[in-house]
């Protein structure tokens, strides 16, 4: 990373630092500020669109540690934010549990699961592996219908509010600070975990896993570890979307979402913890747009009204991912790079 | 007995449109090196195209035929000049999740055009009837593996007899020798893809008069996939096989196991992921697949 002239680093820690240079503190200071008052000044509507999106964030960051870092890749990510979803929501509606009980447990059963799954991967990898997390996916929600006594199966169950600390959480700018609060504790956790021994390991094991092995490090358990911390993510992701609606389905867990969030890593830039933030802005930025556009596209076309919407989103889906795949395989934090160094070279850059 | 027999023969003949949908996979793959998940879809799209075929401009079954398998070889060309002929060489996961995104083009294609609905052609297709002793052979099964051997036959003849076959079958080989011998490698993949996407198209017709069509149709392409990873992913006749074993397997175990299940089962819809799970776990290679040994 470059820095402004006239910045020295005099010690390994002031080498290590994240944030490195005043300006940069102050910078995130500014922007947590913003994004914690946000619920004073902000409609529900950009709340809803909000929080959705810092759940996403939770999720997309769990799949960045397991494919972006680790290489493992899963299609099977909403799957395992539906084991999360559902056991949160069964332990506080059937068994009475209090919110801040379920959702480490959510986050802890679904890690589990993830384990369960990534078994397979010691022996498999590319297109086989890929093949196991869809299978988990359709498997989880095949079993949870299956399972309709504890629930609900095709009807859902319903959740109640989330309180703590004696707190009912009603509001949607509370809940959002909720979710906010949890997003920057998992950032900040991934943005670290990279740096460690065990980061180390997984970029290892995703450029070159034989070597890796080689150089010592134990496929096996690094592995099933990168499973194990992604599902947990996604679990706990999955935790909060079901008490954000107070309910559990699994229609808020289609094949069609893992595949999406694999997208959002895809035009964020893998391999990075703000990658992983900029592609969940850009994509549900991109999913509400289309929203919008599809009443218009109706009135505009009134001979396909009734499909227009539908069939729209999901050409778009495709094209985005397409599009990111030939022009811009890097992704935007690549792009954001780019920028960057243009501006800080300036004069000088070309 | 006969409610085995019964079940074990409409899995031969849905098995045998399941191996139809994974050769076209194997192609793709042996020839060009991509996984191809949007098979699934290439199917859905061919059930439509048989629909405005047979129903929507009333044309005789083998115009049908024909019109649907000129527009499989033009959408086949499409897709491999477009969309993957710039990822040759990349990762897998950028090539998968290529083709997945193709998927749901196709799928909001066939939204837009067809309005997402069901649609049926029953009885447009020719019918023969067979009895053997006290049970009757569905005729859209019969037609279903008359047609799929036929298929089967025609790419056999084609990868043993004719130049550009064999053209197909060097490329799977070894690419660098077969562009020193002269022969164009880039337009092996647009023919790949282009048979994939015919035979797609033609197992889609034979699905569609069978049981209709719709746009989640295109799950079809995850059994598929189960065909493809039990029978080793660069194995035709592997393929087949499989596809027999998963047509069988799934009727007989939906059959009988199915009312057992709370919520009706759907046990169908399943299976072909169960039976991933297993492969993965003990065979990852599929019965017939080559082992690849790893060097660093």
């Amino acid at each position: 990373m470059s820095l402004p002239s006239g910045i020295f680093q005099e010690s390994y820690g002031q080498d290590m630092a994240i944030l490195r240079t005043k300006q940069q503190w102050i910078w995130l200071l500014i922007f947590l500020a913003v994004l914690f008052t946000m619920p004073l000044y902000s409609s529900d509507k950009i709340m809803t669109l909000a929080t959705m999106m810092g759940i996403s964030v939770i999720s997309v960051l769990g799949l960045n540690i397991l494919t972006g870092y680790c290489g493992q890749i899963s299609l099977g990510h909403a799957g395992f934010m539906a084991v999360g979803g559902y056991v949160s929501a069964m332990l506080t509606a059937n068994l009475g549990w209090p919110f801040w009980a379920a959702l480490p447990c959510a986050g802890l059963a679904a890690g589990l699961v993830g384990i369960l799954f990534g078994l397979p991967s010691l022996k498999i990898k590319g297109f086989y592996l890929i093949m196991a997390t869809v299978a988990a996916q359709f498997i989880v929600i095949w079993l949870i219908l299956q399972f309709r006594g504890f629930t609900g199966g095709t009807d859902g169950l319903a959740v109640p509010r989330p309180e703590l600390f004696g707190y009912v959480i009603k509001t949607k700018g509370a809940y959002f600070l909720l979710v906010m609060i949890i997003a920057c504790l998992a950032t900040f956790f991934a943005k670290n975990l990279v740096r460690t021994r065990v980061g180390r390991a997984f970029i290892a094991i995703r450029d070159n896993d034989l070597a890796a092995e080689v150089m010592g490090v134990n496929l096996l358990s690094y592995k099933l570890l990168a499973f194990f911390i992604g599902c947990v993510y996604a679990g706990v992701a999955g935790s909060l979307l079901v008490h954000y609606f107070a309910f559990a389905d699994i229609n808020m867990f289609p094949f069609g979402d893992s595949v999406w969030y694999l997208a959002m890593l895809i035009v964020g830039g893998m391999g990075s913890t703000t990658g992983a933030i900029f592609g969940v802005i850009t994509l549900k930025l991109l999913d509400e747009a289309m929203i919008l556009a599809g009443p218009a596209l109706a009135a505009a076309f009134p001979a396909i009204a009734a499909q227009a919407a539908a069939s729209l989103s999901l050409i778009m889906r495709g094209l985005v991912i397409v599009i990111f795949l030939i022009f811009e395989p890097r992704g935007l934090v690549h792009r954001w790079e780019l920028i960057k160094a243009y501006f800080k070279r300036w004069p000088f850059s070309v | 007995m006969t409610f085995f027999l019964q079940l074990v023969i409409t899995g031969f003949g849905l098995g045998m449109v399941y191996a139809l949908i994974a050769i076209g996979f194997v192609i793709i793959l042996k020839c060009s090196k991509a996984f191809n998940i949007a098979q699934g879809q290439f199917v859905m799209i061919g059930g439509y195209l048989g629909f405005t075929f047979l129903v929507t401009f009333n044309l005789p079954v083998w115009a049908s035929i024909l019109a649907a398998i000129a527009v499989a070889v033009v959408m086949g060309g499409l897709i491999e000049r477009l969309t993957l002929r710039p990822l040759v060489g990349q990762s897998v996961l950028a090539i998968i999740m290529m083709t997945i995104a193709l998927g749901t083009i196709l799928e909001g294609v066939a939204t837009l055009v067809w309005g997402g609905e069901y649609k049926a052609y029953h009885g447009a297709l020719p019918t023969i009837t067979l009895k053997v002793g006290e049970f009757s052979i569905p005729p859209e099964t019969l037609i279903g593996i008359i047609v799929s051997i036929l298929v089967v036959v025609a790419l056999m003849a084609l990868f043993r007899y004719a130049k550009i076959g064999l053209a197909m079958r060097a490329t799977a080989e070894d690419e660098q020798v077969v562009q020193s011998a002269g022969i164009k490698v880039t337009s092996i993949y647009t023919i790949s893809w282009m048979i994939a996407c015919v035979v797609g198209v033609v197992s889609g017709i034979i699905l569609g008069g069978v049981s209709g069509v719709m746009v989640s149709m295109s799950e079809v392409g995850m059994k598929a996939l189960a065909v493809v990873l039990l029978g080793g992913i660069d194995s035709i006749g592997g393929a087949i096989l499989a596809g027999i074993i998963i047509g069988v397997l799934e009727n007989v175990a939906a059959g009988y196991l199915d009312p057992l299940l709370p919520s009706g089962g759907g046990l169908a819809n399943v299976f072909p992921f169960i039976i991933i799970i297993i492969v993965l776990i003990f065979k990852p290679h599929g019965l017939f697949g080559l082992k690849r040994i790893e060097r660093i």
